[in-house]
Parts: structure tokens; C-alpha cells; sequence
């Protein structure tokens, strides 16, 4: 058993048109597991049911079917098991980068020095430990994400999710977060449940990469670039780089072709 | 590696704005605001002053006559007293105003089922028609200081919390899920996510309050005990003295502006990150 699974998880709702009632099938009988350790990335087209599939198994969500299962329990809503990093950091503005990495510490009960310090820490480990009393406004999108993920981090959970944390940022920047990511996910072992529609994101990221298409899984691909994957320009002009990215791209390619 | 990456950090940190001031080139300061506002009210002040001198006294006045009248009833002592005696139930009828109106937005807008319960007495209050109902409150609260206090709350305390409830509402959902991801209670996002993210509805809920504040303090010296800046008012209008009937009319706008820019101030303290997301020209 992973450190998340998604069993049997379909989800539908009702889309309100004027007077008519779509109903949408978001996800159709779902099933993954991502394992200790792993960084798990959902890929597919929009609308296919990555993000929801993510918030599902976040706890945001809950499924019409199926189940979530983290660390070998059924859960039911948000815990400090999982951590949310959000698609546009979503930090509070009326705090600082610090407080709003304390925002999660307090929340799971933490107090006085230690709540202090271990944000510092988490802050630093994303390199903002001199930006700690900036508010969120006087930040880049880089830095805001970087709080986003500190913020995550802190409450150490079992599994870090991350739904598209990169997609707002300029190429430069995301590249230097992706590298930020890996070394991050190193040193701390995290498992990661990954959403992105970047291809070059999926496989630089990736163990395995899952291709999603209308609320199914289309293809399940083992990336096995090797770990640790720190000189990614290196990575980047690889030739398992160039073969890898064909087959993901074909796979979500063959998706589009087969609905023409 | 960290080498590298206080490197990048560096370059990022160089805020936008900061970039875009140096390049700009020079360009001539702006007028002041207060300048412009000064010569506005400077300008509307000698049309009134030309134009009123020509209507009868009895039907109109005109500044330096206001004036006059103005230091007549202040030397006599009169006029301070009289603001003391109306800014009393003034204080307290909006401060009550303001901690009613305040929790009860907040709990309108974010529960359903108090939304369908209370909403609709929130909106009917705000339309209801206080002159009307300022007699039917005499033989409850007597003529005195309790229901000039009560007519005062009333007025303002469903602005306040109409304000706030829109402000619940427009709420980023996004924000709330942030607490819901790191398993807030309900009452940690009221208090600690909903509430500073309504601040600018609630701010913007008391300026409009505080008119209606002013609004309903005369109106409650007209229709009880005739006491105060209104009681002023209603003397010399009965005695056809209208230059003096002003005096206390734009007292009170004055008093009402600046207690405007008071909450502003207020809200610049409480909510420093609001005027800084702000548009700016």
C-alpha cells in the first residue's frame, strides 16, 4: 500500500446551464497509489480530471465514489497527513512570508519559540529566510510560490500535494523551482502527488508520470531518469530526456487523435 | 548549490516598482490632493457667498453671514455645549452599532442557514423608515439619552452590517479552502481569514454608517428632547434665523468628513497591505 491511494474514485456534478442541467463525469472509477517516497505527476489536457483528482485525494473534495486511502487509513477531509501547495500560492496578505508559514504550525497547535523557528527554518529552506517579514505583495511569483511551499513543508506531512505550483511563473523562474523541488524533495524524502499540463515538467519531475484523459487514467509511465537529478540543464538536453518526453507526448497526443 | 541560489534570490528581490522608478524620466510632481480639494471648497465658497447675498435672509444664507452667526454661538458657549450634549449618544449608538454590526455581517455571510434566518431583517432594517418609527421608541426608551442612543444604532448598525456580509461573500474561496487545507476550525477561518479579508467591505461600511449616524443624531433631537446641534437647528429655524440654523448643519458636515478621514486613517493602521494592493495612480 502507497502513502496515497485513489480506489474506485469517480466523481460527477451538476454543471447549471441556464434552465438545462449538464451533468459532468470528472473522474470515472480512478485508481492510483502513489508510494513512500515517490513523486507521482498527474499530466493530461484541461478538464481531464487531474486537479480534481488532486483536491479529492487532498480532502478538498469529496469523491461520489471510492475512496481515499493516506498511510493505510480511509480518511475523510484535510489533514496534517497531507499538505496543499496551491496553484497561485494563495498566501494571506495580510501576513507576512513568516506568518503565513506559521499559519499552518499554529493551526496543528504549535506555540511560542519553536513556532518561530521552525517556520524560519522552512522558510530558509526554500532560500527566503532574509525576505521572513515581507508581505506577500512585496514578493515575485517565484518567492510567493516558494512561501507556498515552505508553508506546505512546515507542518511536515506524509505527502505534499501540488496542484499546477508552477504554471503562473515565468519559464526561468519555474525552472529554477523545479531544481529547488528536487533538492528539496532529497533532502526531505517527501512523497509528491504532482498536477501539471507541462510536459518537460512531468519528466523532469517524475517517477512516474500518469496520463489522464477524460476523467480516466489513459497510461500509467515509469520515468527512470536517474535520482538524483541534479544538473537538470544536463538532464534537459539527454537523449532519455528526448525519448522520454516522446513517449508522454505521444501518449497524451494518441489521447486528442483518438477523439477525432 | 545554496551559493547559486542566494544569487537568484538577489535578482528576484529587486521589487518591480523599484526599477520602474529609476527609469522613468523626470516628470513634474503632481498637485497635492489636498490642493485641489482646498481650492474646490475655496471656489464653492464665494459662489455661495455672491450668489446667496442676493437671496432673502429668511430663505437662505450665505458663508460670512454662517460665520458671523457661527462665532455668536460659540462665544455664548452655546455651541460647544450643544456639540458635547449630541456627540454622546452619537459615540455610543455607533460604537454598539459597530459591534453588533460587525459579528452579525460576518455570521450572515457565512452561514447558510443565518443567512436565511436573519438576512432578510438585515436588508428590511436597512430600508426601514426610522422617522416614522422614532415616536412608536418614545414610550419604550423615554425622551432622553436612551432613545437618541437607539436611533442612532439603528440607523447605522445595518449599513455596517450589510457591508460586511457582501464582503463575506466576495470572499476569495481559494483563501478559505488555505484553511481548510491546514484543517482550520470554522470559527479559526471567521476569525482569522474571513475577517481580515473583509476588512475593506467593513471600513467601507462604516464611513457610509457614520453619515447616517450624523443623519440620525438630528433626527433624534428633533423628535424627542429637543437638545443638542439639532435641537440649535430647530430653535432658529422656528425663529426664522436661518444663518444660524446653518451653523450647526455644516458643523456637523465638517465633523462628518473628518471623522471620515478618521476611519480612513483608521483603516491605513489596521489594514497596511490594503492601500498598498490598491490601485494607485
Amino acid at each position: 500500500m502507497g502513502a496515497v491511494s485513489l480506489v474506485d474514485v469517480s466523481k460527477q456534478f451538476d454543471l447549471h446551464v441556464g434552465a438545462e442541467v449538464h451533468r459532468i463525469q470528472a473522474l470515472k472509477r480512478i485508481n492510483l497509489s502513489v508510494s513512500d517516497g515517490e513523486i507521482m505527476v498527474l499530466i493530461g489536457p484541461s478538464g481531464c480530471g487531474k486537479t480534481t483528482a488532486l483536491r479529492i485525494a487532498m480532502g478538498l473534495e469529496r469523491a461520489s465514489r471510492g475512496k481515499v486511502i493516506v498511510g493505510g487509513r480511509e480518511v475523510e477531509g484535510c489533514d496534517f497527513d497531507r499538505g496543499l501547495v496551491f496553484q497561485h500560492a494563495e498566501l494571506l496578505p495580510w501576513l507576512t512570508a513568516l506568518q503565513n508559514v506559521m499559519f499552518g504550525l499554529e493551526m496543528k497547535g504549535m506555540r511560542g519559540a519553536e513556532l518561530r523557528d521552525t517556520a524560519l527554518r522552512y522558510l530558509d529552506l526554500v532560500g527566503l529566510k532574509d525576505s521572513a517579514n515581507r508581505r506577500p505583495h512585496q514578493l515575485s511569483g517565484g518567492m510567493k510560490q516558494r512561501v507556498g511551499i515552505a508553508r506546505a513543508l512546515a507542518i511536515d506531512p506524509k505527502v505534499l500535494m501540488m496542484d499546477e505550483p508552477f504554471g503562473a511563473l515565468d519559464a526561468q523562474t519555474r525552472e529554477s523551482l523545479q531544481g529547488e523541488l528536487l533538492d528539496v524533495q532529497q533532502r526531505t524524502g517527501k512523497t509528491i502527488l504532482f498536477v501539471t499540463h507541462d510536459l518537460d515538467e512531468a519528466v523532469l519531475l517524475a517517477d512516474r508520470v500518469v496520463v489522464m484523459r477524460k476523467g480516466e487514467i489513459q497510461e500509467i509511465i515509469t520515468c527512470d531518469l536517474p535520482r538524483p537529478r541534479g544538473d537538470l540543464a544536463a538532464i534537459r538536453g539527454s537523449a532519455e530526456f528526448a525519448a522520454m518526453r516522446y513517449r508522454i507526448w505521444k501518449a497524451l497526443h494518441g489521447a486528442q487523435a483518438t477523439t477525432h | 548549490m545554496s551559493e547559486t541560489r542566494v544569487e537568484m534570490v538577489d535578482q528576484i528581490m529587486t521589487l518591480p516598482d523599484e526599477q520602474n522608478e529609476a527609469d522613468k524620466p523626470a516628470r513634474r510632481a503632481p498637485m497635492p490632493s489636498w490642493v485641489i480639494t482646498t481650492a474646490s471648497v475655496i471656489i464653492f465658497l464665494l459662489l455661495w457667498e455672491f450668489l446667496g447675498k442676493d437671496v432673502n435672509p429668511m430663505f437662505g444664507s450665505y458663508p460670512s453671514a454662517i460665520a458671523v452667526a457661527g462665532w455668536d454661538l460659540a462665544r455664548s458657549g452655546q455651541l460647544g455645549s450643544a456639540l458635547l450634549e449630541s456627540l454622546q449618544p452619537f459615540v455610543i449608538g455607533y460604537l454598539i452599532a459597530v459591534l453588533i454590526g460587525i459579528p452579525l455581517g460576518l455570521v450572515v455571510g457565512r452561514f447558510r442557514v443565518l443567512e436565511a434566518a436573519l438576512g432578510i431583517f438585515v436588508t428590511g432594517g436597512y430600508a426601514m423608515p426610522l422617522v416614522a418609527l422614532v415616536p412608536l421608541l418614545v414610550p419604550w426608551l423615554g425622551l432622553g439619552f436612551a432613545v437618541k442612543v437607539a436611533v442612532i444604532f439603528l440607523m447605522s448598525v445595518f449599513p455596517i452590517a450589510i457591508n460586511t456580509w457582501l464582503g463575506v461573500k466576495v470572499v476569495p474561496k481559494s483563501l478559505i479552502e488555505v484553511g481548510r487545507a491546514f484543517v482550520a476550525s470554522d470559527s479559526v477561518i471567521l476569525r482569522r481569514i474571513i475577517l481580515p479579508a473583509t476588512l475593506p467591505y467593513i471600513m467601507a461600511g462604516l464611513r457610509l454608517a457614520l453619515g447616517r449616524a450624523v443623519v440620525a443624531m438630528v433626527i433624534a433631537e428633533f423628535f424627542t428632547a429637543i437638545s443638542g446641534l439639532g435641537g440649535i437647528i430647530i430653535n432658529a429655524a422656528n425663529s426664522f434665523d436661518t444663518a444660524t440654523m446653518f451653523v450647526p448643519i455644516v458643523l456637523l458636515m465638517v465633523m462628518a468628513t473628518a471623522l471620515n478621514s478618521l476611519v480612513g486613517y483608521i483603516e491605513r493602521k489596521v489594514a497596511p497591505w490594503q492601500t498598498e494592493i490598491s490601485a494607485r495612480d
